[in-house]
């Protein structure tokens, strides 16, 4: 299908983007990479009046660091993020999830600060951004405020985000000396949404579980921390006995939606495997 | 409000000037518009990969991109790589390899070929299968693709 007809603005500075958020209100969608909004315009999912583009804003795609943190601006591209050597190093755990992100082409155009901001449950980076304790900083018309990635998502892509706020940049803490990182998923075919994902982070420090994070995507309407099975974890030794409570733990931490992939059970169920897997290879 | 935007961009090396719908997507306006069709139009959400184009040297995916948003950028298509000669190779080992059926994929499976090769000069097969992984082929099967990728960067490398 062909999107319904919108009206087109290259923004050139924020300005101009609160000045056309404030005159269009829920009318107004701002464009980054587009690669998730154009898809719902061309099926006509959603129906905008306005798109308002930001990609030709300065200085939105930098990755910098200081050398302990990370900031990735919003519009950086997802395979420059890949190709980032201060992604590697500062948060491997988003550059193991960015070769699951879509195909080269998709990568090539959307952003990182898009996949955040959509807040998509079944997306890999708004649940890596919960696991390494990532913040979202906002640009507001009066200045910036920064949110915790743990208060950012609150629902079915909805996030903490104002209707007129714009995300400019994540700003992620660099991985400490010792902690290790895990990230697997279950898709159909390479690179698509995955049916269940999982963002391990913490520490096995002589063989004993500590600040352990574990994230899952594609199990819920947002991107959930199971936070009873890092209780299981933490504290206790790396074998079969402590994996089963931790995949126990399970029950109190998700409660899937069923979805095209299948029912609830079969999200419990691969769930539990993906965190025997990915406990497997966060110890390996 | 405006709901037409004026646009100056390059196709295949050409400097094109014209006023577009906002909502007109890339690839439709280099196949309605321009009247390059070798640039396919599949699923239109970004899934098959037929629409495969390239865009200031990277390839997108043509039915996610505004034509609006290439004012000012040097888009490539099929014809334009056909032309000047680059994936040649490509072409000829695609046919000689019978990586084509029905061809409705091919010139997205090559564009993505190609920048594979740019960016990776030797593949392994599961990097081709993964770096094709976005562009469906529902005749071949894909062994016969990505044996023709890996023999062009075998020669390639020769």
């Amino acid at each position: 299908m062909k999107p319904a007809p919108f009206a087109y603005v290259r923004a050139e500075n924020f300005d101009q983007v609160f000045d056309l958020l404030d005159e269009h209100g829920d009318d107004a969608r701002i464009l980054a990479g587009g690669q998730s909004l154009m898809a719902t315009l061309n099926m006509r999912l959603s129906a905008p009046e306005i798109l308002i583009d930001i990609n030709h804003i300065d200085g939105l795609s930098d990755i910098t660091s200081d050398g302990t943190t990370l900031r990735i601006g919003a519009l950086a591209r997802h395979s420059q993020v890949l190709e980032s050597a201060d992604v590697a190093r500062m948060a491997p755990l988003i550059a193991q999830a960015m070769p699951h992100v879509a195909h080269q082409a998709i990568r090539n155009r959307g952003t990182f600060g898009g996949s955040i901001a959509f807040a998509d449950p079944a997306a890999e980076l708004p649940a890596v951004s919960r696991a390494i304790n990532a913040r979202m900083i906002l640009q507001g018309r009066d200045g910036t405020r920064s949110v915790e990635a743990n208060d950012f998502f609150l629902g079915l892509f909805e996030t903490a985000m104002q209707p007129s706020e714009i995300l400019v940049a994540v700003e992620v803490p660099g991985i400490a000396d010792g902690e290790r990182t895990a990230f697997l998923e279950l898709a159909r075919r390479s690179g698509d949404y995955a049916i269940v994902g999982i963002g391990v982070q913490g520490r096995l420090d002589s063989g004993t579980f500590s600040d352990m994070r574990i994230v899952f995507l594609g199990a819920g309407d947002r991107p959930i921390l199971a936070s009873a099975a890092c209780d299981a974890l933490n504290g206790n030794p790396h074998n079969d006995e402590t994996v089963a409570a931790a995949q126990s733990a399970l029950d109190a931490d998700l409660d899937p939606m069923a979805d095209l992939n299948g029912p609830p059970e079969m999200k419990m169920h691969l769930a539990r495997v993906l965190t025997k897997r990915a406990l497997t290879a966060f110890a390996a | 409000m405006d709901q037409n935007v004026d646009i100056t961009l390059k196709v295949n090396g050409q400097s094109v000037t014209r006023r577009v719908p906002a909502r007109t997507n890339l690839v439709d306006f280099v196949r309605y518009e321009l009247e390059l069709t070798g640039s396919h139009v599949g699923c239109e959400h970004g899934v098959c990969g037929a629409c495969t184009i390239r865009v200031d040297g990277q390839i997108v995916r043509g039915c996610l991109m505004l034509a609006a948003q290439a004012d000012g950028a040097e888009v490539e298509t099929i014809e334009g790589l056909s032309d000047d000669g680059s994936i040649s190779d490509l072409q000829q080992a695609f046919h000689e390899r019978n990586a084509v059926q029905c061809g409705f994929c091919t010139p997205g499976m090559l564009l993505t070929a190609e920048e594979l090769l740019q960016k990776n000069p030797s593949p392994s097969r599961e990097d081709i299968r993964e770096f094709i992984s976005g562009n469906y082929c529902r005749c071949t099967g894909y062994q016969a693709i990505v044996d023709a990728i890996e023999r062009v960067a075998n020669e390639r490398n020769a």
